[in-house]
């Protein structure tokens, strides 16, 4: 099993059980997301705001053309930290599951349903030969008619859980810990947005400014947006704020 | 689509829907059974026929049960007309280049939420490769379907309460199907309440 010529104990799938029953691939990956930049998501009564640092390595990055806050479908977005190309290729997989599911329901899927087909994907990448776990974690914000505005967190292993607050990447223990003290059940969006920049604040390396920060937000929509009009589309719940929004946000 | 015979009728009423098919099941001309149901509930609030070739109702019948349990396990709530009109269509798209012979006719009563509290009654119907029409009155297919528009239009009227769409919806559907060769030999009609679903067997001609 471990000849010069077979390969290895790794040859058919990196993620064979340890002798403590852990999968040290997965250990690796989420010691890859750890080392990323952090990223935080807060759900309000009236909606979720998501939140990351735009690290940039260098004065010269034109850090505009970045995207770590995606829309996924009109209602559902996701940010991460970890290996951005990872996330991309997550982007893109999400993407087509939700218009897969809009083809065949002529609607957009609920957050939890979204969740689950993403989550399936990684879990693939801990299950199958010759590839590696994702290097990323998932806050994933979303708006439906059955839950509501609900927030979610998908790790490297394919686990999946819903939260009030998290926080992940770097600064996640002391953002979580902030979090834990400011969170109450009856904040609105407002007061999320602000606490979010605030928690970002903590543990922010720099400057901290509209072009290094990252903004998405859902609004739960009200009965009259939601009233199908023919010929028109429903709104979207989920948005990336503009930069203008977000050195609004910051100079409060 | 003219091997076997028969139709459904779907109508809108106040707070209500109804939904009504013949019984007849046949081989061209020869009569082959008298209590060939083509009414289907998804669950007690939303309820579709299935006219056409009778094995691809058994077919769809099926086909469709299995989506709709996978979708209830899975988003753990009960599936709306709506997107059941859109699963049914898709379903039938799938089979663009050599379909399914039916023309689905869906009826059901949507639940209020929070964001819709007085949700409107729905009925629906497609072709045989899924083309969606949702219309505000009455859905008619099957091989009395001509018959079935000419005596829905006249007799119809917006805001039937139940007990009146039972009467509008068993006459239309009799008088058609009287007219049809390969339909009729019995008839269901199912009315669709918030409170509850009643189901009554018509008496009708059975030649």
């Amino acid at each position: 099993m471990s000849g010069p010529g077979s390969g290895g104990a790794y040859s058919f799938s990196l993620t064979t059980f340890s002798p403590s029953g852990k999968l040290v691939q997965i250990e690796h990956a989420l010691a890859a997301v750890s080392g990323g930049t952090t990223s935080l998501g807060i759900k309000a009564t009236n909606g979720i705001v998501l939140a990351t640092e735009k690290k940039s390595p260098s004065l010269l990055l034109d850090t505009s053309a970045l995207e770590k806050v995606a829309p996924i479908c009109p209602n559902i977005g996701f940010v991460y930290s970890g290996m951005g190309p990872d996330f991309r290729l997550l982007v893109s997989k999400a993407r087509k599951i939700a218009q897969a599911y809009w083809k065949v329901y002529g609607e957009y899927p609920p957050t939890k349903v979204l969740v689950q087909e993403v989550a399936g994907v990684m879990q693939k990448a801990t299950q199958s030969g010759g590839v590696r776990p994702y290097g990323i974690s998932l806050l994933i914000a979303g708006w439906d008619s059955h839950r509501g505005q609900s927030l979610w967190q998908i790790d490297p292993s394919g686990s999946y859980w819903a939260w009030k607050a998290s926080a992940i990447g770097k600064n996640m223990v002391n953002a979580k810990t902030f979090l834990e003290k400011r969170y109450n059940d009856d904040l609105s969006l407002e007061d999320a947005i602000h606490t979010a920049l605030l928690t970002l604040k903590e543990g922010f390396e720099g400057q901290m400014t509209e072009q290094t920060i990252e903004i998405g937000v859902v609004t739960v929509p009200t009965a009259e947006q939601m009233a199908e009009k023919p010929g028109e589309r429903l709104p979207a719940t989920f948005r990336k704020l503009t930069e203008n929004e977000v050195k609004d946000y910051l100079s409060l | 689509m003219e091997l076997n015979g028969g139709s459904v009728v779907a109508m809108i009423g106040k707070d209500c829907v109804a939904i009504a098919s013949d019984l007849r099941l046949g081989n061209q001309a020869v009569g082959v059974a008298s209590n060939f149901d083509k009414v289907f509930p998804v669950n007690d609030k939303l309820y579709y026929g299935l006219p056409g070739l009778a094995t691809d109702v058994y077919t769809l019948k099926e086909h469709l049960r299995f989506r709709v349990n996978m979708y209830r396990m899975k988003e753990e709530r009960e599936i709306t007309p709506k997107t059941f009109t859109h699963l049914v269509s898709s379903t039938l798209y799938e089979k663009r280049f050599g379909p399914f012979f039916i023309e689905p006719v869906v009826a059901g009563l949507p639940t209020a939420t929070e964001l819709d509290p007085h949700p409107k009654p729905f009925i629906s119907t497609m072709d045989t490769i899924g083309c969606i029409t949702t219309p505000k009155d009455f859905a008619v297919a099957g091989t009395a379907q001509d018959k079935l528009y000419g005596v829905a239009e006249g007799l119809w009227e917006p805001d039937l309460e139940p007990e009146d769409l039972f009467e509008t919806i068993s006459q239309t559907l009799l008088n058609a199907v009287d007219r049809d060769a390969l339909s009729g030999w019995g008839a269901v009609v199912h009315i669709i309440t918030h409170k509850e679903v009643i189901t009554r067997t018509l008496r009708a001609r059975m030649d």
